[in-house]
């Protein structure tokens, strides 16, 4: 038997979890996380098929049938949700409205992310100078107030939803830049960037294959940050009259569009505002479910 | 100390004159200001009159240093709408979103910091999960949205404060929560995070081991030291809740200076807008700097970065 005793702590290690059973577990025991995933892709799929899924046209009016109350409040399933001041179908409107969120939300993540990784590698990797001037430019960035400035822009362009996210995609760069910035100062000094520089390899390729992978899971969860970020700025800036223009289905516009029946119809408000809330909810549960699984030594 | 509070106040003034060249150069976002301004009855004279009497007939940056130049001297040009001094206009209403802001981040810090105390000594308890899950849902939190259904809830329901308007203190109650539960998350999460990491430290258990109360260790001890960090991003945050503060003030028609920036957007008003950016963003480059100076006071080795 000793022989086996000896042998055992080796077995251990030969038949002991492999990484990637390690994460599925990390994965699997993280309910923040498969709350924010699950959500997330129900109000993906909701978007993608809302032609399918709504009952009504969301912009059909119908004089007839204004504020109809929901169905848990003493309607009818003919409008499960009731409907708004102009007689359409509120539930309809909620889908569709999912689209115009979740579109703001990916596209404007996708440029800012772009832009402030750029600038945020390129200040973490070269350094000096480069470095100095986008320090520089985050200190401004951050020194401007989002909503005002987003405001006066969409205000003077116009509101559409291209404006919308193009104002938003170049204002809500600043966490990329720093926290790629940061996480590239601190992959550059390996030693495998090193090795990979003295075998020859370009710049370019230094950063593509050897830091950007390494950086990739900060990037993940900046995305969705931001995402959440610019769902909810969307949101306001429609409320405020100043966003996505009437008669687009945003849950923004909706809720400030029952502002005026608050009185007698709370639920105009609330529904929109609570579906708004969920989703930024399961979007920040998701950043943060997946900074604690890829690299838990990061939470804060 | 000197020389890095000179260094800061020389990056606080290029960042503000780079915002000031910003905001003023939304003028010209728009096209021509002239046409914009002289309205879209007005002849081509019309709008070349307009153009010669508010000087958009010369270079932009002859334009920027001489609005820059009156600007430092408070003078901010004449509102489009009102026909009034903008610098008067911001006056009267600078105050109640101080006020705002003042009382926000007062209730912030008063929440937060015992929040996260409380969830740092006691990790993984209830008191920790609960401010876990006000943190969360704070960050997800739409502030016109919570503004609402606090309207909905304490003025039309139960009838106990006004919905809008900003006569007396009462009125401040509701904007002051929607303001400040907007800055709480992070406050929370920075005092958990600090005091987590001081109380595993040597000297907290050099404290407890002299004998200390548990009281005197958690506070002459810990919240102490893990503070600092909380103390500079209040400021921080401080800036960032004058310029959130529109959609606030814009819920509860408080007539501060963030409603007055959202009137004057829909009023195609840019000498007020410019005006109020630019001061918006004083705020924050003011407290900014301010935590900056204080965190290098307080901590010597901050100094060399």
């Amino acid at each position: 038997m000793p022989v086996l005793k000896t042998i055992d702590p080796l077995l251990e290690e030969i038949s002991g979890p492999t990484p990637s059973q390690i994460l599925r577990k990390r994965v699997t025991g993280h309910s923040g996380l498969l709350f924010g995933v699950g959500v997330v892709l129900l109000l993906v799929i909701v978007a993608i098929l809302a032609p399918v899924l709504a009952p009504h046209d969301p912009y059909a009016q119908s004089l007839a049938n204004r504020m109809v109350k929901p169905v848990f409040m003493g309607g009818t399933w003919e409008h499960p949700l009731g409907t708004d001041h102009l007689g359409r179908d509120y539930l309809s409107r909620l889908i569709y409205g999912a689209r115009v969120s979740l579109l703001i939300g990916a596209v404007a993540a996708l440029i800012s992310g772009v832009i402030g990784t750029a600038m945020g590698v390129a200040a973490g990797y070269f350094g000096g100078k480069v470095d100095t001037v986008v320090t520089f430019l985050i200190n401004v960035r951050l020194a401007m107030p989002v909503v005002l400035v987003a405001l006066a822009v969409v205000a003077i362009l116009g509101g559409s939803l291209q404006v919308v996210i193009g104002v938003l995609g170049l204002l809500l760069w600043d966490r990329f830049a720093v926290v790629m910035r940061a996480s590239t100062l601190q992959v550059r000094r390996r030693e495998y960037v090193a090795a990979a520089q003295a075998i020859g390899a370009s710049t370019p390729r230094v950063i593509l294959s050897e830091i950007m992978p390494n950086i990739a899971n900060n990037l993940i969860v900046i995305v969705t940050l931001e995402m959440a970020h610019a769902i909810l700025l969307e949101a306001a800036l429609s409320f405020l009259g100043l966003g996505v223009q009437p008669p687009t289905p945003s849950w923004g516009l909706m809720v400030s569009e029952g502002k005026n029946m608050m009185l007698f119809e709370p639920w105009l408000v609330l529904i929109p505002g609570f579906v708004l809330f969920v989703l930024v909810l399961a979007i920040n549960l998701m950043g943060d479910g997946l900074r604690d699984v890829t690299a838990p030594e990061n939470r804060g | 100390m000197l020389p890095f509070i000179l260094k800061r106040l020389g990056l606080a003034v290029l960042v503000a004159l780079t915002v000031s060249f910003i905001s003023f150069s939304l003028l010209f976002l728009s096209g021509d200001p002239a046409a914009a301004l002289a309205g879209e009855t007005a002849s081509g004279e019309d709008i070349e009159a307009v153009r010669r009497l508010y000087g958009f007939d010369r270079p932009m940056l002859v334009q920027y240093g001489e609005w820059l130049w009156q600007a430092v001297q408070g003078n901010f040009g004449e509102s489009y709408y009102f026909k009034l001094p903008v610098q008067s206009l911001i006056a009267d209403r600078l105050s109640v979103t101080m006020t705002l802001g003042v009382c926000g981040i007062t209730f912030a810090l008063l929440t937060a910091v015992p929040l996260g105390v409380a969830a740092a000594i006691r990790p993984n308890s209830i008191i920790d999960r609960v401010a876990l899950f006000l943190s969360v849902a704070g960050q997800a939190m739409p502030s016109f949205w919570f503004g609402l259904i606090l309207i909905v809830l304490f003025a039309i329901q139960l009838g106990w404060l006004p919905p809008s308007g900003a006569s007396s203190w009462r009125h401040y109650i509701m904007p002051t929560i929607v303001l400040g539960y907007y800055a709480m998350p992070a406050i929370m999460r920075l005092t958990r995070a600090g005091m987590l990491e001081v109380l595993n430290s040597d000297y907290i258990r050099t404290a407890r081991a002299k004998g200390a109360g548990e009281m005197r260790v958690m506070f002459k001890h810990a919240l102490r030291n893990a503070i600092i960090p909380v103390v500079s991003l209040a400021a921080v945050q401080m800036g960032f809740m004058l310029g959130g503060s529109i959609v606030v003030e814009s819920v509860f028609a408080l007539h501060g200076a963030g409603y007055l920036a959202w009137e004057s957007i829909a009023r195609n008003d840019l000498p007020t807008v410019q005006a109020l950016i630019l001061i918006f963003s004083m705020f924050y480059i003011v407290f900014n700097f301010l935590a900056d100076v204080l965190n290098a006071w307080l901590d010597p080795r901050m100094r060399s970065s």
